[in-house]
């Protein structure tokens, strides 16, 4: 598997830039508005018939950071640009003309499918609403892409309470494709299925972008399904990326003791009974951000510059952006013991 | 449900099978409730054809005369009044104005309702709170108080009674219109067509008021007999139809002066009234189940 860079020349498809977005939380009656930073700072890049392997644990922000990247929610502070132009203002016409060049995959397919029309009015519905195609050639046009996403074409007249959870799947995913979209966002799209359908769903999913070319961003909490799928992973703690790299690379050897954690916590077979380091201390409250680096209260590895400087995001001489404090400084030693 | 048919040894014709398998689905009582209201629709568009004699004839040598079981005649089958007109004629009359009444109010407050609250759930902000305060207000207010008063300075035109009694229970419709709204928008459906590039009314007209269709259609089916309720009362203290005009709570209001002598000027309007509005609560709890795909 490797990643098929770029087409265009210079432009990603897709880049982020230095995105927050802050909600206001009160608790209870009479208590003071807590500010919450969901996403602080995060840029990211994704190239055409690339994915990117978004990871962490809930409330990490990863699915806000979804939802910025496609423009449902204007950020705070940053900006994204998709093929070179700014996203516009949510809700414009700009907007969602764009909406045809970049589709949601969600997490509950049920729920994001209307019970009261059948699947291939559904699946038709953004060639209505893009205008796509003539009329009498959308039917054709469904049919191929049920067939596409692996559903019958007398499935087309089923409600979506008639489905199994994968076809439901397979079908919202048939939606999300109907304009050729250059990129996909799917938001935790397994993690309601069957295990025994969510190896089918990944599977499908890395078939239609060799075959359509487009880029997908991959939010999961399942590491393995992230690994299988993902060109690029980013691990995100706290509303920021602590380390982003190649999947094999970041999860065999992570950088970050938060990467290391979440990497030791895959299951392996045959390793039964030994111990993995187990982390310590209790999830983070977003409302209440620790100083400096925001993992520091967990971390195995702390240091005194920890709890008062927050590290930056740095690429290492491999490549694999990082950040710790620890890490940039054994990085910039095995460099020193290289040069000498 | 299987679609397939069932192996038989010896099948029916199929022209035979198919309607009285899905009849006999069909409860009882909702076959009775629709066959009331289907009688009371005709009843309303035949009114002119049907009436024995014109509804304002009097005839005084017969006044009070008792209905034809109650050893009456049958020159008047549901007997006379004070003034000796036909009951059954006065009746007729009586059920067209009232249907016409209610269904017009309902219809008003359903769509001025869904309207507001649909307003309130894609504006959110000042929007939402001025329907929602208006919505307060209206459950605050002794609804008849308001009519009574409407009515007493601006008189009572046909048209101004039906707007008045459309303003009747719109504040449930905004309320139910905005919730249901506000939960398809935040995740599910609403949320996914929006983000596939829909626009507004789409996402309203084909997706969300399709899909809270059946809450709605109940709440008319609790509003409707409501308003002919409301129309009965009005009509009932004198601020509703007025002679010579009938309707069904006009004739139970001035029916109620001869209610120890002459009970059956009064009972043949009230039993419709109670018929109309249970056959009404019945086929709207039965819609409610048929139009929703998966209960079919």
């Amino acid at each position: 598997m490797h990643p098929r860079y770029g087409t265009g020349l210079g432009m990603s498809l897709l880049t982020v830039t230095n995105v927050g977005r802050r909600y206001a939380m009160r608790r209870g009656l009479l208590a003071r508005a807590v500010t919450v930073h969901a996403v602080d700072g995060v840029s990211l890049s994704l190239e055409r018939g690339e994915t990117l392997g978004l990871v962490g644990e809930s409330g990490c922000g990863k699915s806000t950071t979804g939802r910025l990247v496609l423009g449902l929610e204007a950020p705070d502070g940053g900006a994204v640009h998709f093929d070179g132009a700014p996203m516009p203002a949510v809700g414009d016409a700009a907007w969602r003309k764009l909406r045809a060049r970049m589709q949601m995959v969600f997490q509950d397919p049920l729920g994001a499918l209307d019970r009261r029309l059948p699947i291939g009015v559904q699946v038709a519905e953004p060639l209505e609403i893009h205008n796509l195609l003539n009329p009498s050639d959308r039917p054709a046009r469904v049919i191929e892409l049920l067939g596409a996403v692996g559903l019958r074409p007398d499935q087309a007249e089923r409600y979506p309470h008639e489905l199994s959870g994968g076809q439901r799947q397979r079908a919202v995913l048939a939606r999300a494709l109907a304009t050729n979209p250059d990129l996909l966002v799917c938001d935790e799209p397994i993690s309601a299925l069957d295990v025994s359908i969510q190896a089918q769903a990944m599977n499908l999913l890395m078939e239609l972008q060799a075959r359509l070319g487009m880029a997908i961003l991959f939010i999961s909490h399942d590491l393995r399904a992230v690994r299988q799928v993902s060109h690029r992973i980013a691990v995100m703690y706290l509303g920021r990326i602590v380390e982003m790299g190649e999947p094999d690379a970041v999860l065999h050897d992570p950088a970050h003791p938060y990467a290391r954690a979440l990497a030791a916590a895959i299951p392996h077979p045959g390793l039964r009974g030994q111990t993995r380091p187990v982390l310590q201390g209790d999830p983070p409250n977003p409302a209440d951000r620790p100083s400096g680096c925001a993992f520091h209260p967990r971390c195995p590895i702390a240091e005194a510059i920890c709890r008062t400087s927050v590290p930056a995001l740095l690429p290492r001489q491999d490549g694999r952006q990082v950040a710790c404090h620890a890490a940039h400084r054994s990085d910039a030693g095995v460099h020193r013991e290289r040069a000498a | 449900m299987p679609e397939a048919p069932l192996p038989v040894p010896s099948p029916p014709p199929a022209s035979v099978a198919r309607p009285p398998r899905r009849l006999s689905k069909t409860p009882g009582l909702v076959l009775f409730a629709l066959g009331w209201i289907a009688t009371m629709l005709l009843v309303a568009l035949l009114a002119d054809q049907l009436m024995p004699y014109a509804y304002t004839a009097l005839d005084l040598r017969n006044r009070l005369t008792p209905p034809a079981f109650l050893s009456g005649t049958w020159a008047h089958p549901l007997g006379t009044d004070e003034l000796g007109r036909d009951v059954l004629s006065r009746l007729i009359v009586s059920i067209r104005l009232s249907l016409i009444i209610a269904f017009g109010a309902t219809m008003l407050s359903a769509t001025i309702g869904t309207l507001l609250g649909f307003l309130a759930a894609h504006f959110r902000g000042w929007a939402e709170q001025i329907v929602m305060a208006l919505a307060d207000f209206q459950a605050a207010m002794p609804f008849l108080i308001l009519a009574l008063s409407v009515l007493a300075f601006f008189g009572n035109a046909l048209g101004l009674l039906v707007l008045l009694l459309g303003l009747h229970g719109w504040e449930r419709y905004a309320r139910i219109a905005r919730g249901l709204a506000i939960s398809a928008g935040a995740q599910g459906y609403a949320a996914a067509v929006r983000q596939l590039g829909a626009s507004s009314a789409r996402i309203y007209g084909r997706h969300v008021l399709p899909n809270i269709a059946s809450t709605l259609i109940v709440s008319m089916t609790l509003v409707f007999p409501e308003v002919i309720l409301l129309e009965s009362g009005l009509s009932f203290l004198g601020l509703g139809v007025q002679p010579p005009s009938t309707s069904l709570g006009n004739m139970v209001g001035y029916g109620r002066e001869y209610l120890t002598r002459a009970p059956w000027i009064l009972l043949s309007p009230a039993a419709v009234i109670v018929m109309t509005t249970f056959a009404v609560s019945v086929v709207g709890d039965w819609l409610r189940d048929r139009l929703d795909p998966t209960l079919r």
